[in-house]
């Protein structure tokens, strides 16, 4: 606690404005132990700068610890055996065989309603459960149904076939179409459950479910039949997405290490502390007893949010062995069970005025996550652009399939993908520039200056008529925009402390999934205490350390940095608090700068940071800081999990040629401007929006899981077949920063993962129909797809 | 049944086709080779029978990052296999398992070959060379500190390939444009996205190296 700390919130005059528009100053009242103002991003030594990744080292030499890469003395070897039937009863289960096999420490069998691993339990029970008919349903063609671990991983392979399943089939179905149809093989008989967060936000709890429909999910406001009906225009479309896989590099991975004095877990995750507190209700272990680390992450996109039913699995055969036990997804295994972006269905009707106002807005969705819920569209449709009268309802349909989970901009990803071809196509209806037209139906101020930026760079003014190149091989120009929430978590917290010997460390259970959030708070810290950010260690990624926010949901930025930044102003308080008297000054006379504390009033009164240091009366000082409200409150919080009043945009532009003989479509270059409040490392940002704009790219052109609707088997689980881009598809991206400053907490960050792929495939395929004058509403907008296009337009 | 395959005009080159893992792991237990063992020249294997090896540990010596080193294996172990397990270096790693990916990149006599799809019998008296061999100890090659330089990574589970394909690129090929660095890592996946700051890395390491 800072030795200093005053009672009362203060008045405090906060940078406001977009710093390539104008500045202000805006007054907000702040809590007391907060840090002072930042000023812009110019004035600063480190925040705002392309600063090194913290641990690029460790990465370019191979030295930094995956979860696969852990290796512990007597440690096991897991795998999973799965289910070859896309539906079937389990009549039996024998793992008498693998029990007895050489080398074989445990065997677990996988129950649930969901189609296993909702809970792991031991052989024994799970053969006898079964035999009561307890374990009902293989759900789809691949679950997980027994586990073993085995002295290696070879051994565990060979003993997991030794188990004997006896499937009865069943009827299955693969295909949202087929399973909406009235007599369809029913997915689930009954559904337990009916809340959560699903692939694609929220779930609504109490829906009815008909067949293997589940809803309708509905929203709206004003009167949207009216708007549409007065409306001077209206624009009428159906859009079709299809199931994208996350395809981590690194597979979901877990080492389980279960002793008699608690449990420790290495597991390739995006939330420390939530699988924490999953593993202690589990297994009914106390927070104190679980300790869950990841030191670096191999990419999860959303995939890798909970413990899962591999976790739970590993855990449960540690315990059951009494031995370490590494369980990671061979790369089939991940493609076809490690979640994916649900496939959807959308029509989409838009009313406007003649001077482009929108009048009403009705959307009509279904979606399918497989087994699971939440397929939905997202919120960009509701709330993007202005539009006093909206409605929409959603359906989850279930099908045959692995569940979908959340992946990078749930929702609004396949949401924007309708509704920014639909302005599109209003905008050429009223004969508006869809630049022009979003500029008075979007009321960001954010998004109106990234339009500005971007349409300079991308040479808009260049843009022709649609369809009216001559020659086989057209260019087009087009252009879409993101939408999603700043999210941050208030259950955030990190520490920071200053050792005798002036070193610093920071310390909090966030994990750095390959954002480069370590960097981010090395540069945090060392700006607050006048040092490089080299001088701070990061320690991180380990929930013995404070309990940090998840890394989803675009949240991680937002809701650490302001509670790493108060915490360094508090210990640097304590610290001038020893340096005041031997300086002959007060604590509010000093500053720390370049390695020095100094008297602001004169500043030959000075010492080093580390001599004020070798003063500490105690080995360290500390301050532990947590995430406080923004200081104009949130929208909206539910739990731990708060919406911040501002908004997160992005624009994308894009320039492609499309062979109007061969279908193929080349992206020649793509703009992409974005906000996220203050940037705190251009560098990082950039790279992630290369990512996210090539996840975009992929979703558009190439990517697609295929489930086979004979056999129930999904055929592209690899990574040759299943087509992701490489560096020959990726074009040249151009990736501009605005930097929005709202004054709403001590870094004023907000996060910028999932905007970055939300504008992506819409601005592709606005320019595809601008090269073409033939519009694309299904994805992938792949060479077969391109011409059948053609052809029909033709036709 | 021949596991290696050398390309005319490409020493050392390895064809990821050349070798399938068995579909059922039970029975891989055996391999049967006509070159590559360690000590045993392709000639001298030519012209001999098939030997017969396993299913039990088969002692094998790998020159790997300078070093010599005995090693007991199953003939079914897999390179990757044997520089992640038994030798610990675990900067190569594992995605795909069967060569679409290129994260389990190593070099051969200084060619980029997927370790995951390479028997470690086959490797025979080739140097190996790891992302843990690339630089002295305590050293960056160029190529690692431009990627550092230029954020060419993010969550860096493709990295140690992409930067061992891209320093045998160097290798070869001093001063590549950007299509030819694009070409060195066309078989990489990187989901994160870090292509474009790649490329600009692998650029700037050959301007650096030129002075």
């Amino acid at each position: 606690m800072a030795t200093d700390r005053q009672d009362s919130p203060r008045h405090e005059k906060l940078v406001a404005g977009i710093a390539s528009v104008s500045l202000t100053e805006i007054e907000r009242t702040v809590p007391a132990d907060e840090a002072p103002p930042l000023p812009p991003n110019a004035q600063l030594r480190l925040i705002g700068k392309s600063v090194p990744r913290w641990n690029g080292r460790e990465k370019v030499t191979g030295a930094v610890r995956f979860t696969a890469d852990i290796q512990l003395p007597g440690m096991l070897h897991a795998r999973l055996l799965r289910a070859p039937l896309p539906h079937a009863r389990i009549r039996s289960i024998d793992t008498s065989a693998a029990e007895r096999y050489p080398g074989v420490r445990a065997v677990q069998v996988l129950l649930g309603p969901k189609g296993g691993g909702t809970t792991s339990v031991s052989a024994e029970e799970g053969v006898e459960a079964t035999r009561r008919n307890v374990q009902p349903i293989a759900l789809y063609a691949g679950v997980a149904v027994a586990a073993v671990a085995a002295v290696s991983a070879q051994v565990a392979d060979e003993a997991v076939r030794l188990i004997k399943v006896d499937y009865e089939p069943l009827p299955f179905v693969v295909d949202m179409d087929d399973a909406r149809a009235p007599r369809a093989p029913v997915v689930f008989e009954t559904l337990d459950v009916q809340s959560g967060f699903g692939a694609g936000g929220l779930v609504t709890s109490g829906l009815s479910l008909k067949g293997n429909v589940r809803g309708p999910a509905t929203d709206g406001r004003g009167d949207s039949a009216a708007g549409l009906a007065a409306a001077d225009v209206v624009v009428e479309s159906e859009y079709r997405t299809q199931v994208q896989s996350h395809c981590c590099l690194e597979p979901h991975g877990i080492v389980a290490d279960w002793r008699a004095d608690g449990l420790t877990v290495y597991i390739s995750t995006q939330f420390t502390a939530g699988v924490r507190a999953e593993l202690a209700r589990a297994f009914g272990l106390p927070l104190s007893r679980v300790r869950v680390i990841v030191d670096a992450m191999g990419g999860g996109f959303g995939s890798k949010s909970t413990l899962g039913y591999y976790g739970r699995a590993a855990v449960a055969l540690s315990r059951q062995a009494g031995a370490p036990v590494r369980l990671v997804l061979e790369r089939h295994e991940e493609q076809i069970d490690s979640g994916y972006r649900p496939a959807t269905w959308q029509r989409l009707r838009i009313g406007a005025r003649r001077d482009g106002t929108l009048a009403a807005m009705s959307l009509l969705s279904y979606g399918t996550a497989g087994t699971a819920l939440g397929a939905g569209v997202g919120n960009i449709a509701s709330r993007m652009y202005t539009c006093a009268n909206f409605d929409e309802s959603h359906y989850d349909v279930f099908i045959n399939a692995g569940a979908g989970c959340a992946m990078r901009g749930p929702g609004n990803v396949p949401g924007a993908f309708a509704l920014e071809q639909a302005i599109d196509e209003l905008a050429d209806k009223l004969g508006l520039d869809p630049v022009v037209l979003r500029d008075r139906i979007d009321l960001s101020p954010a998004r109106r200056e990234e339009r500005r930026i971007g349409a300079d760079l991308i040479g808009w003014s260049r843009r022709h008529a649609p369809g009216v190149e001559a020659g086989p091989i057209k260019t087009g120009l087009g252009m879409a925009q993101s939408f999603w929430a700043a999210n941050v978590q208030v259950n955030a917290a990190c520490e920071v402390r200053i050792l005798r010997d002036g070193s610093v460390e920071i310390r909090s259970s966030v994990q750095d999934i390959g954002t480069g959030i370590g960097t981010v708070l090395a540069q945090v810290v060392a700006e607050e205490l006048g040092l490089r950010a080299e001088d701070i260690s990061v320690r991180i990624g380990d929930t013995d350390f404070p309990a940090g926010p998840p890394s989803y949901g675009s949240r991680t930025t937002a809701s650490i940095t302001p509670p790493a930044r108060n915490a360094a102003h508090q210990v640097c308080r304590q610290l001038f608090a020893l340096a005041a008297p031997l300086l002959g000054t007060t604590v509010d006379d000093l500053q720390a700068r370049d390695g020095r504390i100094a008297s602001r009033s004169d500043p030959t009164h000075a010492m080093t940071f580390r001599e004020a240091a070798a003063h500490m009366r105690t080995e360290q000082i500390v301050a532990l800081a947590s995430r406080a409200d923004d200081y104009d409150g949130f929208r909206a919080r539910t739990g731990d999990a708060a919406t911040a009043l501002t908004d997160l945009g992005g624009v994308h532009f894009a320039v492609v040629t499309v062979d109007t003989e061969t279908g193929l479509v080349r992206i020649e270059r793509l703009v992409a401007v974005h906000d996220c409040g203050r940037p705190m490392n251009p560098a990082q940002i950039e790279s992630q929006v290369h990512g996210g704009v090539l996840q975009g790219l992929g979703y558009a052109l190439l990517e697609e899981r295929i489930l086979d609707r004979q056999t129930g088997h999904m055929v592209n689980a690899n990574l040759e077949q299943y087509k992701l881009p490489g560096a020959h598809e990726t074009p040249r991206i151009d990736v501009r920063l605005i930097e929005n400053y709202q004054g709403f907490s001590a870094t004023d960050a907000y996060g910028m993962a999932e905007p970055a792929s939300i504008a992506t495939a819409p601005a592709i395929a606005n320019a595809i129909y601008n090269a073409l004058g033939v519009r694309l509403r299904a994805l992938p907008m792949n060479r077969a797809a391109i011409l059948a296009a053609l052809a029909a337009g033709r036709g | 049944m021949r596991l290696s395959v050398d390309i005319p005009g490409s020493r050392g080159w390895l064809s990821r086709r050349s070798f399938l893992k068995g579909t059922s792991a039970a029975t891989a237990g055996m391999a049967v080779l006509e070159s590559a063992l360690a000590g045993v020249g392709e000639a001298a294997a030519a012209a001999s029978e098939p030997q017969v090896f396993g299913p039990d540990a088969v002692p094998i010596t790998l020159r790997v990052n300078g070093a010599t080193l005995a090693v007991a294996v199953e003939p079914r172990t897999t390179l990757a296999e044997v520089l992640r397990g038994p030798l610990n270096l675990t900067g190569t790693k594992v995605a795909c398992d069967r060569g679409a990916c290129s994260a389990c990149t190593v070099l051969l006599d200084g060619a980029p070959v997927a370790s995951c799809s390479m028997l470690a019998l086959d490797v025979g008296e080739r140097a190996v060379t790891t992302i843990e061999g690339l630089a002295g100890a305590g050293a960056l090659h160029p190529v690692q500190a431009a990627f550092i330089e230029h954020d060419a990574l993010q969550c860096g589970f493709c990295t140690p390939g992409m930067v061992l394909s891209c320093a045998a690129l160097l290798e070869r090929n001093p001063q590549p444009t950007a299509e030819d660095v694009k070409a060195a890592i066309s078989g990489h996946f990187c989901r994160c996205g870090s292509y474009p700051h790649v490329v600009d890395a692998v650029l700037a390491a050959a301007q650096a190296r030129r002075g």
